[in-house]
């Protein structure tokens, strides 16, 4: 009994995070298990397995053509967004000049509003201005509210770079343009890719800021939401567990490739 | 000379070259819309429905509070709560990863994200389904009479304060995590050495040390939650709509554009305040 107890006191921490973890996969769980459901409109309860919704995705009318759209966006803004992030990074971390914290100031501001001001603030704008909301709305929305979070990431790796590295380079007679592509960009490059998967995620999850701003341009998201009142096509699920592999399958490849570097070095 | 000068005016160009074109973007598609916004909300209705004449009316926002006096306020109670609970169960779960987990670290980490890899949405609609009606738990909590026959989950506070905790976990987890990883195992162990107990090293020296990370993971669980409509619009019942709920039926479906506007406007500077107060005292400036 005694050694029972003290073993609990000792692994309290590891009981918690499993817990913890099994609280966190739940939902992913069920998507996963009702992606197989063996029904055809509504997937609230399970009918039997079958690999019918796998092997035919686009099988619910629309979904694929919402999924096109979300990838299109999430491409494009993640595009924009990572290289004007990265942009206003350097500036900030690697030059003095003035008015630097109104630049930081305006930096901040987009991740301490909540999206539904953002949301409702774009689309007023754009009725103001006479601008019917589409798929170009969507993308500018989208650049806006991921900006920051690059610019934040990417800042955090030009902060932790050794810079006795790009003197080492300039001591062998590399200019700064040399120094630059052969030594700052690669070292850049794991901060800059991770900012950008941040902006696709963030992007191809957004639900709130895209439904005002979307007009009839349908989303994978908006989908989600305008079908989960009728009942959720079992496709849904099959798009978000092949999302959630791929996605898997992308973080872990990065750190396979980060640590055979590691390793090289 | 003159080269001399001018490479020297270039360099001091440089940063606003590199800053200008992400700047600019914010300025016509943050601040612009932001201003937009200020000016639609003292607007009053024209002739036609969905017209609106600007007649400085600044009353709406009176009539906009006092509308939504109550959604507004279990707005910022759900999100504290939800923030409470987040920063309760993703504490330990980033110490676990931080100190416990040994080379198990990174692939801990993956998966403390990997949830979030399906859709926000399509975890909301699962819990939704998991608590509901046809769902298995509610069959069980009856079958053992924890919940009677007419009780449910869904469509209560509970259910949505438990989606909005889940939905913003990794924003609160990893913060931690970075500001936990970053303490030296050595302060710790020092502690220990001058006779501190595991409490009182917790309090006295991993949680001063982990405030950076509290603060950044409170503030990036708050601000979402306290603007969320979804988790409300999904796992609630009418009587528990959030400002978000709000103000989107406002928009988008009673067309009141200057009462959406100044209640959005009236969020924005709310939560902008508290964000500001909460930095100061936190003492994390740097943060900005």
């Amino acid at each position: 009994m005694k050694t029972a107890t003290r073993w609990f006191s000792r692994n309290l921490i590891r009981i918690y995070a499993v817990l913890g973890f099994t609280y966190l996969f739940i939902p992913v769980l069920y998507t996963f298990v009702f992606s197989f459901n063996n029904s055809t409109k509504s997937n609230l309860v399970w009918r039997g397995f079958t690999f019918n919704n796998w092997r035919n995705p686009c099988g619910a009318p629309d979904v694929c053509n919402a999924l096109g759209n979300s990838l299109k966006i999430g491409l494009l803004s993640t595009a924009i967004a990572t290289l004007l992030g990265t942009l206003i990074a350097f500036a900030i971390g690697r030059y003095a000049f003035k008015g630097r914290s109104l630049v930081n100031m305006l930096i901040f501001l987009p991740m301490a509003t909540p999206e539904i001001v953002m949301g409702a603030s774009l689309l007023t704008m754009f009725l103001n201005f006479g601008i019917n909301p589409g798929f170009a709305t969507i993308v500018i929305a989208h650049v806006m509210f991921c900006i920051s979070f690059v610019v934040v990431t990417v800042k955090a790796r030009i902060a932790s770079l050794d810079p006795r590295l790009e003197q080492a380079a300039m001591d062998l007679y590399a200019d700064e343009r040399e120094t630059f592509r052969r030594v700052t960009l690669p070292l850049l490059a794991p901060g800059i890719a991770g900012a950008a998967l941040l902006a696709f995620s963030l992007s191809f999850d957004d639900f709130i800021i895209t439904n005002f701003n979307s007009g009839n341009v349908n989303t994978f998201p908006k989908f989600v939401y305008i079908s989960a009142q009728r009942g959720l096509p079992p496709q849904a699920n099959v798009i978000g567990a092949s999302m959630f592999i791929i996605a898997l399958g992308v973080v872990l490849l990065g750190q396979f490739v980060g640590r055979r570097r590691n390793g090289a070095i | 000379m003159a080269l001399v000068k001018a490479r020297l005016n270039r360099k001091r160009l440089w940063p606003y070259i590199l800053l200008a074109p992400g700047l600019i973007w914010l300025m016509a598609f943050f601040v612009t819309p932001i201003y937009q916004l200020l000016t639609t909300s003292t607007q009053t209705p024209g002739v036609n429905i969905g017209d609106y004449i600007q007649t400085y009316r600044f009353a709406n926002f009176i009539d906009a509070i006092v509308g939504a006096r109550a959604q507004f306020l279990r707005s910022f109670e759900y999100a504290f709560i939800a923030t409470a609970l987040g920063l309760l169960i993703s504490y330990p779960l980033a110490y676990a990863i931080a100190f416990k987990s040994g080379r198990w670290k990174n692939t801990l980490l993956v998966l403390v994200v990997a949830p979030f890899f399906t859709s926000f949405l399509l975890r909301t609609v699962a819990w939704q389904q998991i608590l509901g009606e046809q769902g298995l738990v509610i069959k069980v909590l009856r079958g053992v009479h924890l919940l009677g026959a007419t009780g449910h989950l869904t469509a209560t506070p509970f259910a949505v304060v438990a989606g909005l905790t889940y939905n913003f976990l990794p924003f609160m987890t990893l913060p931690l995590y970075a500001s936990l990883e970053r303490i030296d195992p050595r302060t710790m162990e020092a502690s220990g050495d001058l006779y501190a107990n595991a409490f009182t090293t917790f309090r006295k020296v991993t949680l001063p040390l982990s405030m950076p990370g509290v603060v950044a993971g409170t503030l990036l669980t708050f601000i979402p939650a306290a603007g969320d409509y979804i988790n409300a619009e999904l796992l609630g019942n009418p009587s528990t709509k959030m400002i978000g709920n709000v103000i989107d039926a406002r928009y988008l479906q009673i067309v009141d554009y200057p009462g959406a506007a100044a209640l959005s406007f009236i969020l924005m500077v709310t939560i902008l305040v508290m964000v500001m107060l909460y930095i100061r005292k936190a003492g994390t400036e740097e943060l900005l």
